[in-house]
């Protein structure tokens, strides 16, 4: 890389960068302006500008419809559904993973090479592979679109991802405190918990986020282990029906699905360096 | 105490290991109990269901039938490696697989030098360049679907628009099998490329610098400098990459989901899966299906693993 870039090609790179950011934003802000569209501009491109892009006339009717309208009734309790399976697997997940992976990047004891294999391994499974032995067992011992139905599937999601993530992690940290606090005639575990896990905290707290994206995106185990009781969101999107038979649910889906972007686009505005940090640790050799 | 503590791990000979300290052993016990119900619960929400899915691959067994749930050892198997359903939806995911990979490696490397070398916007750029991979599937996948329709969409206006009228307003995207597999692959492009340009990032920064420099110097022009020096030295990423990648669009299902529901020969694989299991509750087949898709991500991973010499220990998952 070039130490002193000429101004030529620094501002060669900032309109490609600027190319890559439209290219990036459009279907963001695509989704918004069609769920701020009316059901008339919907179908009607002469009431739109920029080549039927945004709508002449904002309206938030479609709103109205997904938290107070007809379509709330599938909306609110999928929304509540996606916001409880995701926090409670990701809040298994990343606990028993940051045993785990304190223990792996830490302690010497045979088998830590197949514990991390095993991860690697499993969060290449085709997912859907899962749902039909799943499908055969939740039908039978009545777990099929229930809460803990969703859950305990979600845990083959986030559980391998968050040991991996945790364990490149820990192997960061400066670990020479902790022995300090052993020499100091701490055990272990007093070690681990009173010197370890405030450092660890940073990493935990990345892990937590990245698990939570898996689980929230998740579609293949909410729309084929669940029928309505424990529907998630992505799944509510697909069986969405509009105001009425004749009216296609296009403006409602997009206001839904407006509502469950802006949490993800604000953790990433936030957090965008822990996120890729945690994304790429570990995955290049450092 | 402090002398055994101080031996590192590495350094232990086995006859030292046969007579391991308490402290070694209390490390050892200890390990197991922090990593344990880890272990445990990853093997008992993982592996127990491939197991019972390639138990009932062996059965003709439909749910809504249980009494007439038989043993027919391999025959689902023969059943859907038969079927020309199952191999047209094999077609689609190999399509979509490998269309979708290059672009994301072009486009993938593309960004990921840019973002190497730019100097404003860095932080935004980086930034904007991760809202994708964070968004919900689904959410992109109707996205495109809208974007694409003719009533709803602008697709078809700006295409117009560009082509100064060449493109008919009225085109139908999702009308035949090419052009909806087109719009499904956009997206899947749009979705994941900045996973990938991320990963390409990561192995951009272990590129010695010196070295590109020397080439400069000696007078290797662009082009050479990139294929000679960058590449090869940011293979181990590149490869990693392309398997994360590749084991990843094999899954696909959203977005076809979502845009076609498997309309015009656009059903994948796991499509095909979740279709036998949940609408048709075909079990037995449905599981050998499931079975088979996972067996084309182990000679995947394997070829990638034994051909490629990916180091998968010392490098990890996203």
């Amino acid at each position: 890389m070039e130490t002193n870039i000429s101004t030529k090609a620094k501002n060669g790179l900032g309109v490609v960068s600027i190319v890559i950011m439209i290219w990036t934003v459009i279907p963001l802000l695509w989704i918004l302006a069609t769920s701020l569209k009316s059901d008339a501009a919907l179908g009607d491109s002469s009431k739109n500008v920029l080549g039927n892009f945004w709508p002449k006339d904002i309206s938030w009717d479609n709103y109205k419809l997904i938290f107070s309208g007809g379509a709330s009734d599938l909306f609110m309790p999928a929304l509540w559904h996606s916001i409880i399976v995701c926090v409670v697997s990701t809040v298994i997940s990343v606990v028993l993973a940051t045993f785990c992976a304190y223990a792996i990047s830490r302690l010497d004891f045979p088998g830590k090479k197949l514990i991390l294999t095993t991860a690697l391994a499993v969060s290449f499974f085709p997912v859907i592979a899962m749902v039909t032995p799943l499908f055969n067992l939740w039908r039978q011992i009545g777990l099929f679109d229930t809460l803990p139905g969703l859950i305990i599937p979600y845990l083959a999601l986030t559980l391998p991802l968050s040991i991996w993530i945790l364990s490149a992690f820990f192997q960061q940290i400066p670990w020479e405190m902790e022995q300090a606090a052993q020499v100091d005639g701490a055990t272990s575990w007093q070690a681990f918990v009173k010197v370890v896990a405030p450092l660890a905290a940073p990493g935990v707290f990345t892990t937590a986020i990245i698990a939570f994206f898996t689980a929230w995106n998740d579609f293949v185990f909410s729309s084929n282990l669940t029928a309505q009781h424990a529907q998630t969101v992505p799944a509510a999107l697909s069986f969405f029906t509009g105001a009425s038979q004749f009216v296609q649910p296009t403006g409602a889906i997009c206001a839904a699905a407006v509502v469950v972007t802006i949490p993800v686009v604000i953790l990433v505005l936030v957090f965008q360096k822990r996120i890729v940090a945690g994304l790429t640790s570990g995955a290049v050799k450092g | 105490m402090s002398t055994v503590a101080e031996t590192t791990k590495a350094d232990l000979t086995s006859e030292e290991q046969a007579h391991l300290s308490d402290r070694a052993k209390g490390e050892r016990n200890l390990g197991w109990r922090l990593a344990g119900p880890a272990f445990i619960v990853m093997l008992l929400v993982t592996l127990y269901p491939i197991g019972y899915a390639v138990y009932l691959s062996l059965f003709n067994y439909r749910l809504t039938d249980p009494a007439g749930k038989k043993m027919v050892w391999l025959q689902n198997y023969i059943t859907a490696l038969s079927d020309p359903l199952f191999w047209q939806a094999f077609v689609t995911t190999l399509v979509i697989v490998i269309v979708t990979l290059v672009f994301e490696l072009i486009l993938g490397m593309a960004i990921a030098m840019v973002m190497h070398r730019v100097v404003w916007p860095r932080r935004t750029l980086r930034t904007v360049v991760l809202i994708p991979y964070a968004i919900v599937t689904v959410v992109s996948g109707f996205s495109w679907l809208y974007a694409a329709q003719i009533d709803t969409g602008f697709f078809n206006h700006w295409l117009h628009f560009l082509t100064f009228g060449g493109f008919s307003e009225n085109f139908n995207w999702f009308g035949g099998r090419w052009s909806s597999l087109t719009i499904i692959c956009l997206s899947e492009i749009w979705k994941t490329t900045p996973f990938m340009s991320l990963l390409l990032l990561a192995g951009l920064a272990q590129v010695d610098s010196a070295q590109e420099e020397a080439a400069k110097v000696d007078g290797a022009t662009w082009m050479q400098r990139f294929t000679k020096v960058i590449l090869p030295n940011m293979k181990a990423a590149l490869m990693v990459a392309l398997l994360f990648r590749t084991l990843d669009a094999v899954r696909i299902y959203d977005n076809p989901y979502v845009m076609t529901g498997g309309a015009n020969k656009t059903q994948t694989l796991s499509m095909l899966v979740g279709t036998e299991t949940v609408s048709r509750v075909e079990i037995g087949m449905g599981s050998a299906l499931a079975v088979i898709l996972f067996l084309i991500v182990l000679i995947i991973a394997f070829i990638f693993v034994k051909l490629f010499k990916v180091d998968l220990t010392t490098s990890g998952r996203s």
